[in-house]
């Protein structure tokens, strides 16, 4: 049991949610964090299916890599994911059916998340399906916490609420304050992202070379 | 012919993969910091794009539709299904170009296994599959036919390269100014990203 929890393991848990973050600093699954963020609903499903498949992909891959043949690794390796997003497309229709309505395409995009990639072969390629599942679980909240971040930025200011509950008070409308839609538009999640980065760097200098 | 038209315009400037679904940035972000290398890397995903959306076109109304050669409903393979079009035809077009036209080849080489997992090729498979179900006569991005799936692929194609080619240019500018330093590389790219794509935002509701 101690060896489960070893301080390894802790590591390789840990780091991906702050020092290696992977939207943040390895630059990977940019493309649909940006879209599904307008609300923070959406960012907290889009966080969690993205770490289910990014946990249990890294342990079938990691299962299964001494017998994968080199040179068409990429091919299973997308397969796998595939399989493992087409189920995670149907749990979302069936069980939150307006949110899977509103993440439309990112869902399947999902496959093509360079996160997902990245972890396969950088790490379940080489490690044992239990260290494989933490780094695909800690990557997968790390990018989640992203999200949600983003999310609730763009909720609370571009619509005034949080998951759909109003926060901002009637009497401040009343004296004039306006939603800023703006932040609702594609245009400002890029913003904010850029600003999160700025933060995060600030915050850790001496990581930096 | 009208609807052609219409549907290439906005899948350039309205619907811009980079400006409006944010797709494809990852390779961009993570490969190049200058113009040559951009466009070479646009010019490859048109390529491919051309290639792909017509044949998961085919696959999708052919193949998995309920009216296809199995008469069942099989859309919910379609994921599997476009990821491994897209792998086998990116290797395929990379053993083609190689043994014929090397020229070509060195200028696209590197970037041809990357595009394999480019968000840009799979979003435009997924959204050719959902605009199918469109009606052409009130939306101008349905896609009802094969020619019309080549105008899209082309188009989608189009602006992404318009789009990584421009914001390969101003990078280039940006090594001349003054950034904070905490901002500079990726936070100030994202900004840019951002601002260019408020000025595409003018696009919207363009039709003709």
């Amino acid at each position: 049991m101690n060896k489960l929890f070893s301080k390894e393991n802790k590591a390789v848990f840990l780091a991906p949610l702050n020092i290696d973050n992977p939207i943040l600093v390895q630059i990977l699954g940019i493309c649909s964090a940006l879209a599904v963020t307008s609300q923070l609903e959406p960012a907290i499903v889009m966080g969690l299916s993205v770490t289910v498949i990014t946990g249990f992909s890294n342990v079938i891959i990691s299962l299964i890599r001494k017998t994968i043949p080199n040179r068409i690794r990429i091919i299973i390796q997308l397969v796998v994911v595939a399989a493992l997003v087409t189920i995670v497309s149907m749990l979302l229709k069936a069980f939150a059916y307006d949110v899977s309505v509103q993440l439309s395409v990112y869902v399947g995009l999902i496959i093509t998340n360079c996160i997902l990639m990245g972890r396969l072969e950088a790490f379940a390629m080489m490690n044992g399906p239990w260290e494989s599942f933490l780094d695909g679980i800690g990557n997968g909240l790390g990018y989640a916490f992203i999200l949600v971040i983003v999310g609730a930025v763009r909720e609370l200011l571009g619509s005034g609420s949080l998951l759909g509950f109003k926060l901002i008070p009637d009497s401040l409308y009343a004296n004039g304050y306006s939603d800023n839609g703006m932040m609702t538009m594609p245009a400002m999640a890029l913003i904010i992202v850029g600003c999160v980065i700025w933060v995060h760097r600030s915050l850790n200098k001496e990581e930096k070379k | 012919m009208e609807h052609a038209i219409s549907l290439f315009i906005r899948s350039i400037f309205v619907d811009n993969m980079i400006f409006a679904s944010f797709l494809g940035m990852c390779s961009y972000l993570a490969v190049s910091k200058n113009v040559k290398t951009a466009f070479g890397l646009g010019v490859a995903v048109t390529f491919v794009l051309l290639i792909t959306v017509p044949i998961n076109y085919l696959l999708q109304t052919k193949v998995l539709s309920a009216d296809g050669i199995f008469h069942t409903d099989l859309t919910y393979l379609s994921f599997i299904l476009f990821i491994a079009v897209i792998a086998g035809i990116v290797q395929l077009v990379e053993m083609v170009v190689e043994r014929f036209s090397p020229s070509l080849y060195a200028a696209l080489g590197i970037f041809l296994p990357l595009i394999a997992v480019n968000c840009a090729i799979m979003g435009a498979c997924l959204f050719m599959q959902q605009r199918i179900d469109m009606d052409p006569a009130t939306s101008s991005q349905a896609i009802s036919g094969i020619g019309d799936a080549v105008v899209y692929a082309l188009g989608a194609g189009l602006g992404w390269l318009l789009a990584i080619v421009a914001l390969a240019a101003v990078n280039e500018k940006m090594a001349y100014t003054n950034v904070p330093k905490p901002l500079q590389g990726l936070g100030i790219t994202f900004i840019t990203v951002g601002l260019m794509a408020m000025a595409f935002m003018c696009f919207s509701g363009l039709s003709i």
